[in-house]
């Protein structure tokens, strides 16, 4: 089963390769892993997609709390919560495609960012199923390049705290 | 006034206590610690020896301190040592550590310089396993820090406190492949509880403190500090910026009442309990709770390597290690037991044998600090997370006496049918004989130390401790050399201790070179080389398993007893069964460090042997055991 984990860090030099190598050491396998600043400068977020059993993610938690400058681990899974990704894709969309992959993007509430004469960049944001959604369906036009963040996610408000 | 004077009454070896002063320098302090701070006076020849004392480094390390005045890296690396408790350092001197290396010069730290880095953290890593202390060990950037690696992740296997502090090239030239540049973090992040590289020296003094706090609290650990050149030079003002400031390091040391109860039940409902001890009631200094917990409830123990001298072996209810090359009653009797008391133990593959087959009709109990050993490898039914002592302190309180009778007398049949034996007759040096007769002549009372392989399994077997902090080995990592820098390093801790290290000949070549390092510092340890030509364990498992090919498990050896005197240590050679004692008594007697080099049966084996991937009641050799009993 996937479980989305929310690792609050401190911010200095060495955290992510420590997380990272913790991870390769233990054969733990990361789906995607999404690093960014917080409202405090002395801490980063950490949102980390892992795929196993209970077992193996329970010994994920407990391994990530271990790590000393990790200062909370929380596992949002069965928690109600709000989980994105985003992307940017560029599209192979020559003039007489553009009307049906514009209504595509409209569907879609997705925003042409970048704009050339053979293709379109567009930005997609969305949970990791409407994303995937977007790929498949843009495949017959030509998908030219993908550039994805990985998943962050919150639990939403009135839910129970997450397990940590 | 240069005439020297002992202003300290100690006397015994390695008390960094002791001081040497000139009369110059008693005036001087004196002064000082009288307040005076500012004196008015002219130079002459018959004060010379008084002002040169005024103007030295000293007065001014002094004033330093007294007025809060600037300092360099390198003297608040050694004041921080020194506050710590830091009156032993290992370590060897390089390139970019010489401005702390100059500052140690008169510092009143005992400094042990081994002959390679790696014996300098073995050693204080076994001075920290002999103390209860944190170990320090400081290397030079680049091969210094890579050196300390194997060290290193054999302390952190076995959990032992240890700071180790290396230099680092310029802070500027850091990422350049500078000379002697290494990415000592990055190398040593898997093999460290912690590590972090200091680039200013305003930082220094905290994470020092921190480093000491880490590696001794929660489940103990080495934690590496890498300190570049110039962060050494640099100097900052003492005050400020010193609070540990830790937010995602958290001790929890007291255990769940509730799930505390919850065992104490467990245990009062049990008809066939064992206890399975491992090293964290060593680290936790919980061996008396221990004693008492197994003496209220009346539970049979049984001990990882690690956990051995956690409790008396000369106690009746000692079962003696488990495992693959535990006692048959130990492994019996856990494969039988209703419920299982894990305490420190980690649930190694070495201890379960197959993991699905281990215990198989136990409830289990598991009480370590570290919540990650928790159902990692084994399903847990009541966790308890905190500090052993404690835990014990409070599981005494609840427990209640029960005879058990019937299990106790299943447990003396098994105990009676297959102890621990060998050939007491045969003609030829069998090891296990010159490890009992070590265990007699000491009564039990040596701190042993041993290398890797059959030796340090027969030393687990046969010499039955009677207290922790008494049996030093690499369990978790296996590390090959190990005993010899530990006997050192245990000899440091504890210079009135018999220290004897049991070791196999190609263990012993690994590390030889340390024994320049005793003879230099004058440490009495005994090495006992149980020398069969072969890498024994190797051997037993190239003849059990791979036909009796015993491809490259055999090396020449040296003469050890020549290579012992060369070095300035006595050296003693035995391969008559009837010179073992004699030679012993003459070990234990020697003032000077002494190697004996016993020609012992070559293709003995270890008994019994759980097979790999086989449960832990399956034994081999059982019937050899019990056609010597």
């Amino acid at each position: 089963m996937k479980h989305i984990i929310s690792a609050l860090v401190e911010n200095k030099p060495g955290v992510l390769a420590h997380v990272a190598g913790m991870f390769a050491a233990r054969a733990f396998n990361i789906d995607s892993l999404v690093v960014g600043r917080t409202e405090d400068p002395k801490l980063s977020r950490m949102t980390i997609v892992v795929v196993g059993d209970d077992r193996v993610v329970e010994q994920v938690r407990k391994q990530l709390a271990k790590i000393v400058p990790v200062v909370k681990v929380q596992d949002f899974a069965g928690q109600p919560m709000v989980a994105r990704d985003l992307m940017l894709v560029t599209i192979s969309a020559p003039p007489e495609k553009r009307p049906e992959i514009l209504s595509l993007i409209e569907m879609f509430k997705a925003k042409v960012v970048d704009i050339g004469t053979r293709q379109l960049m567009v930005e997609v944001c969305g949970p990791e199923s409407k994303i995937e959604a977007f790929i498949d369906l843009c495949k017959p036009y030509g998908i030219k390049n993908v550039a994805r963040t990985g998943t962050i996610a919150m639990p939403r408000q009135g839910s129970s705290e997450a397990k940590s | 006034m240069c005439s020297h004077v002992v202003s300290s009454g100690a006397s015994a070896r390695n008390q960094p206590t002791i001081e040497y002063l000139t009369g110059a320098q008693i005036i001087v302090r004196t002064l000082l610690e009288l307040g005076v701070d500012t004196i008015f006076g002219y130079t002459g020849a018959a004060v010379l020896p008084l002002f040169d004392e005024i103007d030295s480094e000293n007065w001014r390390n002094i004033m330093a301190k007294k007025s809060d005045e600037t300092k360099t890296g390198a003297q608040i690396i050694v004041d921080t040592l020194i506050e710590q408790g830091a009156d032993t350092v290992f370590g060897y001197p390089g390139g970019v550590v010489l401005p702390l290396f100059d500052r140690l010069y008169d510092a009143p730290i005992n400094f042990i310089i081994p002959r390679h880095e790696q014996g300098g953290c073995h050693m204080a890593d076994a001075y920290a396993r002999a103390s209860g202390k944190v170990g320090v060990v400081i290397a030079t950037s680049g091969p210094g820090a890579c050196n300390l690696v194997t060290g290193l992740a054999t302390a952190m296997m076995d959990s032992v406190p240890l700071v180790a502090l290396t230099g680092q090239v310029r802070t500027d030239l850091i990422g350049n492949d500078a000379f002697q540049e290494a990415d000592t973090t990055g190398i040593t992040r898997p093999v460290t509880k912690y590590n972090c590289i200091v680039k200013d020296v305003k930082d220094l003094a905290r994470v020092i403190r921190e480093a000491f706090h880490i590696a001794s609290t929660s489940r103990p650990g080495p934690v590496l500090v890498d300190i570049p050149v110039d962060v050494q030079v640099a100097k900052c003002q003492t005050d400020g910026r010193n609070e540990m400031n830790l937010p995602g390091y958290k001790v929890s040391t007291k255990g769940h009442a509730r799930q505390i109860s919850a065992a104490a039940a467990a245990i009062n409902k049990s008809e066939r309990p064992v206890l399975y001890v491992g090293g964290g009631v060593v680290i936790a200094n919980a061996s008396e709770e221990l004693r008492a917990l197994a003496q209220k409830a009346h539970l049979p123990v049984t001990m990882t390597l690690l956990g051995l001298g956690s409790f008396d072996q000369n106690d009746p209810e000692s079962l003696d290690m488990l495992g693959m090359h535990g006692s048959a009653y130990a492994n019996y009797a856990v494969q039988e037991c209703d419920l299982l008391i894990a305490i420190g133990a980690r649930f190694d593959d070495r201890v379960t044998g197959k993991v699905k087959g281990f215990a198989p009709n136990a409830k289990i109990i598991h009480i370590d600090i570290d919540p990650t050993s928790i159902s990692k490898n084994v399903k847990v039914d009541i966790p308890v997370v905190g500090d052993a002592k404690h835990i014990l302190t409070e599981l005494l309180k609840e427990v209640e006496h029960r005879e058990r009778a019937e299990w106790f007398k299943k447990i003396a049949e098994w105990k009676k049918k297959f102890p621990f034996s060998y050939d007491r007759k045969a003609s030829t040096i069998k090891p296990q004989y010159v490890i009992e007769e070590l265990c007699r002549q000491t009564e039990g009372r040596a701190i042993v130390t041993t290398g890797v392989g059959q030796n340090q399994m027969w030393a687990a077997q046969f010499f039955k401790f009677h207290g922790p902090r008494h049996f030093i080995s690499s369990g978790g990592l296996g590390t090959m050399g190990f005993g010899l820098p530990a006997a050192v390093g245990a000899q440091v801790a504890r210079p009135d201790a018999i220290v004897i290290d049991i070791d196999g000949d190609h263990s012993f070549n690994m590390t030889m070179t340390e024994l320049s390092t005793a003879v230099e510092n004058k440490l009495p340890i005994k090495v006992c080389i149980l020398n069969n030509g072969y890498m024994g364990m190797v051997r037993q498992w190239q003849q059990l398993f791979y036909g009796r090919r015993y491809s490259k498990s055999y090396l020449s050896n040296p003469d050890y007893a020549t290579v012992a005197e060369a070095l300035g240590a006595v050296g003693i050679t035995v391969d008559k069964k009837a010179d073992v004692a004699g030679a012993i008594k003459k070990m234990l007697g020697e003032k000077k460090p002494c190697v004996v080099d016993f020609r012992v049966e070559r293709e003995e084996n270890v008994w019994p042997m759980v097979p790999a991937g086989k449960n832990i009641n399956e034994m081999d050799g059982l019937d050899i055991l019990e056609s010597m009993a």
